[in-house]
């Protein structure tokens, strides 16, 4: 083992990182490329979080205060876009570029020039969409599920840059799975069978596959958009014998699955982090690898759960009813099979591990919700209201988010050798834990009782709930500043971490030093008995 | 000092538990509303919340019990199984089982809500930017009710310049009136975007898609005020299109019916005669208040460039038929609609007076109520 440490260094040595800027511009490196991404995607959660926490101001009491309503369309839409698309999906593929060849044994990603184009195309996509602030008419303010005709006909004339915009990303999204898929497919160490691929690696892969899938959709979707403002189509438009329903269709083909790609990797780091602080195997590794594979194929059969009041005939509500519903099934084995590595474990509760349990927790009130939304008859009454906004948060911000800080948490010591403060880490877990559900938990009485989402004004009977939502957000809101605080006094220094970091850590990427080195697995691994806790 | 500190206590409290506590805690669920649906709706939401629960006890409670008992500090040694295909298999079987329990309730409302039959009353509910319009349809075209309904709030309790009426935001200039025991069929589209018809009370929501009909329908049982608003993203003021419902006892519904037709033949009447500048200013002022300030705001000014402003430029100061064809025939594939066919002759005859005579336009005409009604009976 120690040879091949010895001979990483002496790589170190003549393909050390280049100084300066042009080290990130020009990298092909999967670590530096990884940490762009992420910041990144930091950079871009907290723009979104401040357009969040303007929405939140605005609905602190009822009546008109801070921003007027075509504003308040702008933000909500951006806000959505920006989340979804700026900081979740980058923040996967960052961890994705760090770990994937690190827990496979491979020296770096396939396809290294690709990774950094896949990259640098994000600033600018984002760039363009956010200059629609500035433009004529505003930005896209037609909701981030952009329903035609809203977004064709009546949108501002920035429709054209968010189109552009989307196809950027949806370019970049391409490229990165393409990328994350050769790489798992090709390089993982002699010997490394599929079914001895940790989960993150795994779930990376069916994300990657959904990924390819449905963004040429979400392409094909914007494009006819496209065709319909500037040359004279009518695919959306009824007056010209187009069809504005078409578009959900074809929308929600992309977006089911989206909400699966924001969803699946974080399933993957959960199963990494459990095991490690439970001291203990996951329990059921082969049945998590088939669940994460049967939910992915059924998130393509079930979009038009969310269009259930549309108008589809009672055999299209029902079979979409059905469907849906079973995706509870493997999403409840998975909550089972982490309850079980849990079970006569035995536990700490270091950072890491508080973000996961809270994942299991917070997302299983989530697909609560969901499940509910997924009966039809009751889906009428609680469609397009706050009980939508609520079940989406659940997954979203502790499931998709907080999975990524445990990640971050977790890998940190990996990747900087210093451990992070681990009060402070706590701390910020607290904060968040109690600020997401002061948020969101209301949120579900409000839609309930009958509140609209996307409105800026609202009736009396709303306004408690609204007003103590809005306290919450803005908790969250600023406890990730402590966040920020904490990553960057890790990198800056603190107690050195061992290899292994983790009492009970798993997996290749905890054989090599820490900081993990800038060229790793040179020569690959052999010994595969470490590939997976 | 301490009356700092006393002013944090009160504020902190008042936000945290007052406000809670005030909080009326059966504005939280979900209605039972008036029809024999939405009470089958709320059993059903009941039914499924309860079994989330019950899972949810189960999970959490392994959970809890497995954080508080097999932690490292307690001196445990942690297990060493990893997998159990009984298990599996238990796991997968029992949540399919749950999972049928729910879908058999579900499939019997949903049927129950898409169960064809007659309607006693046809009602079509058009969704416009940003209002509705409703047409009570009958085979003979000159019975037939047709009316816009809009918000009635004012702006000055939305800007928070005077105290907010108890249905702040709730409430219409023309709500809907329909008989009670009677089945009613809404039949909803719309104009422009799309748009939703939603009734808690009824569980009726049904999107209102520009060149789509769909159909809804409820028996309401009980007399009384029904608020819904808006369910779909519209635009600019979709928070403000909310939707009011009267149920009524047939005899009142019935003088309500009487009084709507006559209403019709006097508006017939005023059209007919022949109107003074000041009186087409006064109802335009009216007309333009409740019609237009959305878009092209109280001083004409509009937001452009997706609103343009009336003032000073455009068919406002220019052509004086082409500025009543907008009016009429609204701009295909804009947000302008075809006024034409929400508003009587008079209202767009006044109207247009207004714009062409207001914030500094001075064109000085006046346009007669029934030569609009000439021009829209040639149609
Ligand atoms: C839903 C928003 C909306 C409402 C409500 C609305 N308008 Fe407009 N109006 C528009 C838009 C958008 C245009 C520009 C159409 C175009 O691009 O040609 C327009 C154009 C006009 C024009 C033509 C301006 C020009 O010089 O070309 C007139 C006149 C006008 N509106 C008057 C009215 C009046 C009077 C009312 C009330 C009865 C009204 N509008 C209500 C959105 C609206
Ligand atoms: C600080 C935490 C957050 C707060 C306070 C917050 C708040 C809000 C609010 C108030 C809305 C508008 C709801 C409406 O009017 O319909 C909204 C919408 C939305 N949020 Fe968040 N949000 C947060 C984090 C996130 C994250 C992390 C994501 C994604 C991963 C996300 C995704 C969305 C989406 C997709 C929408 C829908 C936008 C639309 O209606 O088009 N949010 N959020
Ligand atoms: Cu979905
Ligand atoms: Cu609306």
């Amino acid at each position: 083992m120690s040879a091949v440490i010895e001979e990483h260094h002496h790589d170190d040595h003549h393909h050390g990182p280049d100084k300066g800027i042009m080290r990130w511009v020009l990298t092909t490196n999967h670590k530096d490329i990884g940490t762009l991404y992420l910041w990144f995607s930091f950079l871009m959660f907290l723009t979104g979080g401040v357009m969040a926490l303007g929405i939140r101001a605005e609905l602190f009491q009822p009546g008109l205060q801070i921003v007027a309503p075509e504003v308040f369309n702008q933000l909500t839409t951006m806000h959505g876009l920006i989340m979804v698309f700026g900081a979740v999906m980058p923040a996967f593929v960052g961890l994705a570029n760090w770990l994937v060849p690190m827990m496979i044994g491979a020296p770096d990603m396939a396809l290294p020039r690709m990774n950094n184009y896949s990259f640098w195309i994000l600033p600018f996509a984002f760039g363009l969409l956010l200059s629609t602030f500035f433009m004529d008419g505003g930005a896209p303010n037609y909701g981030w599920t952009f329903y035609a005709p809203l977004s064709t006909d009546y949108a501002p004339p920035s429709v054209t840059f968010f189109i552009f915009a989307v196809h950027m990303m949806g370019v970049s999204s391409i490229m990165g799975s393409i990328n994350v898929i050769v790489t798992i497919l090709n390089m993982r160490a002699p010997g490394m069978t599929l079914m001895q691929m940790p989960l993150f690696v795994w779930t990376w892969l069916i994300t990657a596959y959904l990924l390819i899938a449905v963004m040429p959709v979400l392409a094909g979707v914007v494009t006819m958009m496209l065709m319909d403002i500037h040359f004279a189509t009518s695919f959306f438009n009824a007056a010209g014998g187009g069809d504005p329903v078409l578009f959900q269709h074809v929308f929600w083909f992309f977006g089911h699955p989206e909400v699966y790609i924001m969803i699946l990797p974080a399933f993957g780091i959960v199963s990494a982090i459990i095991p490690t602080f439970a001291r203990k195997r996951l329990f059921g590794y082969d049945s998590m690898v088939y669940a994460t594979a049967s939910i992915a194929f059924l998130s393509f059969i079930v979009w038009a759960h969310h269009m259930f009041t549309v108008g589809i005939p009672i055999a299209g509500e029902l079979y979409f009813m059905y469907a849906t519903m079973l995706i509870a099934v493997p999403t409840g084995v998975k909550v089972f099979n982490w309850v079980a590595t849990m079970w006569q474990g035995a536990m700490t509760f270091e950072t890491p591990m508080l973000f996961a349990i809270a994942f299991v927790i917070l997302f299983t009130i989530g697909g609560f919700s969901g499940l509910m939304l997924a009966i039809t008859p009751v889906d009428f009454q609680y469609h397009d209201t706050y009980f939508v906004v609520a079940h989406f948060h659940y997954v979203l911000v502790p499931g998709s988010v907080f999975s990524i800080m445990a990640a971050v948490y977790y890998w940190l010591p990996k990747w900087t050798g210093n451990m992070y403060d681990e009060t402070l880490g706590k701390t910020h877990f607290w904060l968040s834990f109690i600020g997401v559900n002061v948020t969101f938990f209301p949120q579900h009485f409000i839609g309930l009782a009958g509140m609209p989402r996307r409105i800026p004004d609202y009736a009396l009977q709303f306004a408690d709930w609204n007003m103590v939502s809005s306290c919450g957000a803005f908790l969250f809101g600023f406890s990730q500043l402590l966040f920020m605080f904490i990553v960057i006094k890790c990198i800056r220094g603190g107690k050195k971490a061992t290899d292994q970091v983790w009492e009970g850590a798993h997996g290749l990427e905890w054989t090599i030093p820490s900081p993990a080195p800038y060229h790793t697995f040179s020569t690959p691994p052999t010994d595969m008995k470490e590939a997976h806790g | 000092m301490n009356r700092v500190k006393r002013m944090w206590q009160l504020g902190l409290s008042l936000l945290l538990f007052s406000n809670v506590a005030l909080a009326d805690w059966s504005a939280l669920n979900l209605r039972q509303g008036v029809t024999e649906i939405s009470r089958e709706v709320y059993d059903l939401h009941m039914l499924i919340f309860y079994i989330c629960c019950g899972i949810g006890v189960v999970v959490f409670g392994a959970m809890i019990i497995s954080m508080l008992m097999h932690r490292k500090s307690l001196g445990v040694k942690p297990a060493t199984f990893h997998e159990n295909t009984n298990l599996e298999i238990a796991w997968t079987v029992v949540p399919i089982v749950i999972l049928l329990g729910m879908a058999v309730p579900a499939t019997s409302t949903l049927r129950d809500m898409y169960e064809p039959g007659d309607a006693d009353i046809d009602i079509e509910v058009r969704g416009y930017q940003w209002k509705w319009q409703y047409t009570y349809l009958d085979d003979d075209p000159a019975k037939e009710i047709q009316f816009m309904s809009a918000l009635m709030t004012p702006q000055d309790e939305i800007y928070n310049e005077a105290a907010k009426g108890e249905h702040y935001l709730l409430d219409v200039d023309n709500p809907l009136v329909v008989p009670i025991n009677k089945r009613i069929r809404f039949l909803v589209t719309a104009e422009d975007v799309i748009h939703a018809f939603w009734v808690p009370d009824f569980a009726v929501k049904k999107d209102a898609i520009p060149g789509f009909v769909h159909e809804s329908w409820a028996i309401v049982e009980e007399p009384g005020v029904y608020r819904g608003q808006c369910a779909e993203l519209c635009g600019k003021d979709h928070g403000f299109m909310p939707i009011v419902v009267h149920a009524l006892e047939q005899d009142d519904y019935d003088a309500w019916v009487a009084e709507k037709q006559s209403e019709a033949a006097a508006i017939f009447e005023t059209v007919g005669k022949t109107w003074t500048q000041d009186e087409l200013l006064a109802k335009g002022g009216e007309v333009y208040a409740r019609n237009c300030v959305a878009c092209h705001q109280v001083n004409g000014q509009g937001i452009p460039p997706a609103f343009p402003s009336l003032v000073g430029q455009g068919v406002t100061v220019g052509d004086i038929q082409e500025n009543i064809d907008v009016l009429l025939y609204g701009r295909a594939g804009t947000a302008m609609q075809a006024f034409g066919q929400q508003l009587n002759a008079a209202e767009i005859a006044s109207v247009v007076t207004y714009v062409r005579n207001s914030w500094g336009n001075d064109t000085g005409d006046t346009i007669q109520p029934k030569d609009i009604h000439t021009q829209m009976a040639s149609q």
